[in-house]
Order: C-alpha cells, then sequence, then structure tokens
C-alpha cells in the first residue's frame, strides 16, 4: 500500500509536538485508569464477561449471564442500591453468580466508586 | 458433619437441584430432570460433547477436526507407552481384566479396604508399582497424561458404571458433592455456578457446559496437543475463581471426581477428545 503524503506529513507534525513540548512528558506517565477502564479489565471489574453494555461501542462481548448493562438511572433511580448490587450482589440475591467485587476485596472502593460512575451513566 | 450438612442445604436453596438427604441416584436423576428442561432437545449420549452442544458451527467444526485429529502423534506415544514391556517383561494390560479394555468406566470406585476413593490414574500407578517400576506423579502430562489419552481410549463407548455402596463410599461420595456446590475462591464461585446455574449462557465468549457429561471424555487435548486430565481442568477451573487449587490425587479431588463421574453414569464414554 503507498502512504498518502498528507498522512505522512500528519504523523511527522504529531511527533514533532509530542517530542518537543512538555506534554510528551505527561503522557509518559501510564494515565490513572477510569471508570470504563476498571470495567473492561478482566483483572479488575471484569463486567463484560457478564454483562453486554449496548450503548457502548467498545465493548466488544457476547455474555448472557447478567441483564445487559443499559438505562440505568431509569432501572436504579438510587445510586446506592447499584453500588451495593456491585459491592455485594449475594446480600441481594444470595443465589447471585456476580462476585462480591467489595466484600471479597476484588476492587477498592475507590474502583467501586469510579466503575458505578461510568455504569450509571449507561 | 453440620458445616457438610449447611453447603448442602445452600446449595439446594441455590439451584434447587439438589437436596440434602438425596441418594446419589436421586441427584442423578434430579440433575438430568433439570438439564432435560433447560435443553429439551439435547440428547442424553451428546452431553459428552459438552458447550459444543451449544453452538451447531463448532460442534460441526469438532467434527471435522475429529476426522483427522491433530494430537496424533501425542496419542501415539500413550500407546507406546501402553505396549512397552516393563524391565520384568510383563506390560500394563497384564494388570487389568481383559487387557484395560471397557474399564475406565468402573473408576473412581470406593475401595473398602483402602477406605478411600480409587481413581483410574492411581491404578496405573498401582500397577506400575507392583511390576517394580516408580509412580507416576498424576500432574506430569507427558506420563500420566499421554498414557491414559491412550489406554482410557480402550474403554470407548463403554457406559459409565460408577457405583457408590455402603456408608464410607456415599460419605466420599457427599464430601465430593459438597465440594462442588460449594462457594470459593475471592469471586465466589461454586462449580455449580457456572456448570448447572448458568449452563447454556455465555461467559464473554464462551458456552457453559453441563457438569452432565464432564467425566466422560478424559483426558482431553486442548488446543491442538495440549493433554489435559480432569484433574488438571479442575485445577484450572479453580484458579480462575481465584481460588488454590489442591493437589493432583489428592483425596479432595478424588472425591470431587467421584461425584462429578456418577452423575455421568449410562453414558458412553469416549476418549480423547479436541477442545479448544
Ligand atoms: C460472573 C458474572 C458477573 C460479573 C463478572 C458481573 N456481573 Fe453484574 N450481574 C450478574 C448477574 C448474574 C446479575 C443478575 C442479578 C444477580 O443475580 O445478582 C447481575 C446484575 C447486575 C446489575 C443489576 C442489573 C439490573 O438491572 O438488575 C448491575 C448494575 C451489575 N450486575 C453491574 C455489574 C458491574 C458494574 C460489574 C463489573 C464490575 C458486574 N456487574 C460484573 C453477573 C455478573
Ligand atoms: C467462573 C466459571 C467457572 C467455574 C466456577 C468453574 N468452571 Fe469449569 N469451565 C468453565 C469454562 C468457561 C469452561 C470451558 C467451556 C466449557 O466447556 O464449559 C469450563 C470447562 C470445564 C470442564 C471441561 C469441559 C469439557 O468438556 O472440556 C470441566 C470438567 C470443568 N469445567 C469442571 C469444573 C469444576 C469441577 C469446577 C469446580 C471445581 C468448575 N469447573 C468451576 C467455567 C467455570
Amino acid at each position: 500500500m503507498r502512504k498518502s503524503p498528507q498522512l505522512m506529513l500528519a504523523a511527522g507534525l504529531i511527533g514533532l509536538v509530542l517530542t518537543t513540548s512538555s506534554f510528551a512528558e505527561e503522557k509518559a506517565k501510564p494515565a490513572e485508569p477510569n471508570g470504563q477502564d476498571l470495567a473492561f479489565n478482566n483483572k479488575k471489574g471484569n463486567c463484560l464477561a457478564c454483562h453486554l453494555m449496548p450503548g457502548v461501542p467498545a465493548a466488544v462481548t457476547s455474555a448472557t449471564i447478567g441483564p445487559p448493562l443499559v438505562a440505568m438511572k431509569a432501572r436504579f433511580p438510587d445510586k446506592a442500591k447499584l453500588r451495593d448490587q456491585v459491592w455485594d450482589a449475594t446480600k441481594i440475591n444470595s443465589a447471585s453468580a456476580m462476585p462480591p467485587f467489595g466484600k471479597h476485596h476484588i476492587l477498592t472502593d475507590k474502583e467501586i466508586d469510579l466503575i458505578v460512575d461510568f455504569v450509571y451513566g449507561l | 458433619m453440620k458445616k457438610l450438612l449447611t453447603a448442602f442445604l445452600g446449595a439446594s436453596l441455590l439451584f434447587g437441584a439438589v437436596a440434602a438427604n438425596a441418594t446419589p441416584e436421586q441427584d442423578r436423576q434430579q440433575l438430568l430432570e433439570y438439564y432435560k428442561h433447560k435443553f429439551p432437545n439435547l440428547k442424553f449420549d451428546d452431553y459428552v460433547h459438552g458447550a459444543l452442544n451449544f453452538n451447531p458451527d463448532a460442534l460441526s467444526q469438532y467434527f471435522s477436526i475429529m476426522e483427522f485429529p491433530p494430537y496424533d502423534s501425542q496419542f501415539d506415544k500413550g500407546r507406546k507407552m501402553w505396549e512397552t514391556p516393563f524391565k520384568n517383561g510383563k506390560k500394563y494390560a497384564d494388570c487389568f481384566p481383559d487387557g484395560g479394555k471397557n474399564l475406565a468406566g468402573h473408576y473412581p470406585y470406593f475401595d473398602e479396604k483402602l477406605s478411600k476413593v480409587v481413581t483410574y490414574e492411581m491404578a496405573i500407578n498401582s500397577c506400575r508399582k507392583a511390576n517394580g517400576e516408580d509412580e507416576f506423579e498424576y500432574k506430569d502430562m507427558k506420563t500420566m497424561g499421554l498414557l491414559t489419552a491412550y489406554s482410557r481410549s480402550l474403554s470407548d463407548g463403554m457406559k459409565m458404571s460408577i457405583k457408590v455402596n455402603g456408608p464410607k463410599a456415599t460419605e466420599a461420595y457427599e464430601k465430593g458433592k459438597a465440594f462442588f456446590y460449594q462457594r470459593r475462591g475471592q469471586l465466589n464461585f461454586a462449580c455449580a455456578t457456572c456448570h448447572v446455574q448458568q449452563v447454556g449462557n455465555i461467559i464473554r465468549t464462551e458456552y457453559l457446559s453441563p457438569a452432565l457429561g464432564h467425566a466422560a471424555h478424559w483426558p482431553e487435548f486442548r488446543a491442538g496437543e495440549k493433554v489435559t486430565t480432569l484433574q488438571t481442568r479442575y485445577s484450572q477451573c479453580i484458579k480462575n475463581v481465584r481460588a488454590k487449587p489442591f493437589n493432583q490425587g489428592s483425596e479432595e479431588y478424588n472425591d470431587l471426581e467421584y461425584f462429578h463421574s456418577y452423575i455421568s453414569n449410562g453414558l458412553p464414554m469416549q476418549t480423547p477428545v479436541f477442545r479448544k
């Protein structure tokens, strides 16, 4: 394939900007994961193992175990209830297949808050 | 005992499929009914295909792979091991009735004299010991895995026929059953969460297989040539829920295998099979 000259030019310019500005140094540090990162990461929330997120194009999964996470504000007028579900699903349904993320220290409080904020926006 | 009882009560609340005071045969029937109700079109003999049953494309791919299995050369290594005489000139076949044919479906069994569950792999090791050879490690797939991949194939088509008779055998069976329904690990899953409650559902991209049929097709070759025994698979699933796996050949796993095999009674065995 022949690379378009415009693209190469653009890439060169971006490279120049990145290497000359202090912005590059900031970028080099790994960014703090946001709620979506934590929800997607299979060593953290791994929510996509069990839930579809029909409103999020980046959410690639065929999971059918839990209900699709969509229209969450309508389903959880009380956001604290959503957090309870993530903290310990077995308290709400003793037979739940959802891991108790808070109770079993799978996620920290802060990570749960970030995930809940993200999921609440779905 | 009280702990076991609570585990059963918990389990029956969880899945409605087992009861604390049921006989092994009642357990098996109840599970069978449960799966039948969930999958009315699934034929009994097909349970040996596990999760492939839920994905017709994957099942037909599986059948074409099995026509020219990628693990043939590994399988032949197992055959060679089985046929090579010990230093004393005897062979594995001499240890077993009918040269080891139509045998594996009787394992595990409860040995009253030893007062414990004896697996097929333990019988292989007893045979080696009786003939002056070192025992194999249960987790060593290059020896125990390959040898049994061949030798269990001598029981292809045999119906699983595990027996649980008498109070001690029943106790071992009940321990295995409790293990199966007990939640464990940081992620808090029981075997039954995935292989009873969530059977047929997709976890990310993979269908979950029914426990019925699980024990009837081991060892299997995963990803082409990777020989895997049933207890190796136990460890893989247990690690996935972030719990500590037990040693292969441990009483915990042997009792689990006893229960797990009993519920596949009546299914025709198939060894080895290919899995992803
Ligand atoms: C291994 C399976 C599994 C994983 C992983 C999982 N869930 Fe769930 N989830 C379930 C199941 C099953 C339900 C159905 C209700 C129940 O049984 O608790 C559920 C229900 C929910 C609900 C309630 C939905 C409703 O409409 O009632 C929310 C919210 C939720 N999960 C969020 C999450 C988030 C956020 C994550 C990741 C941090 C997550 N889940 C990870 C299995 C899972
Ligand atoms: C979090 C879910 C989960 C739990 C808990 C779990 N497994 Fe699995 N298991 C899987 C998945 C996924 C597979 C691969 C797909 C399949 O065959 O079901 C699998 C496969 C297996 C297989 C191989 C099936 C085949 O035909 O190749 C066996 C046997 C098995 N599991 C036994 C167990 C036992 C015993 C336990 C408990 C000690 C257990 N599993 C706990 C998810 C789980």
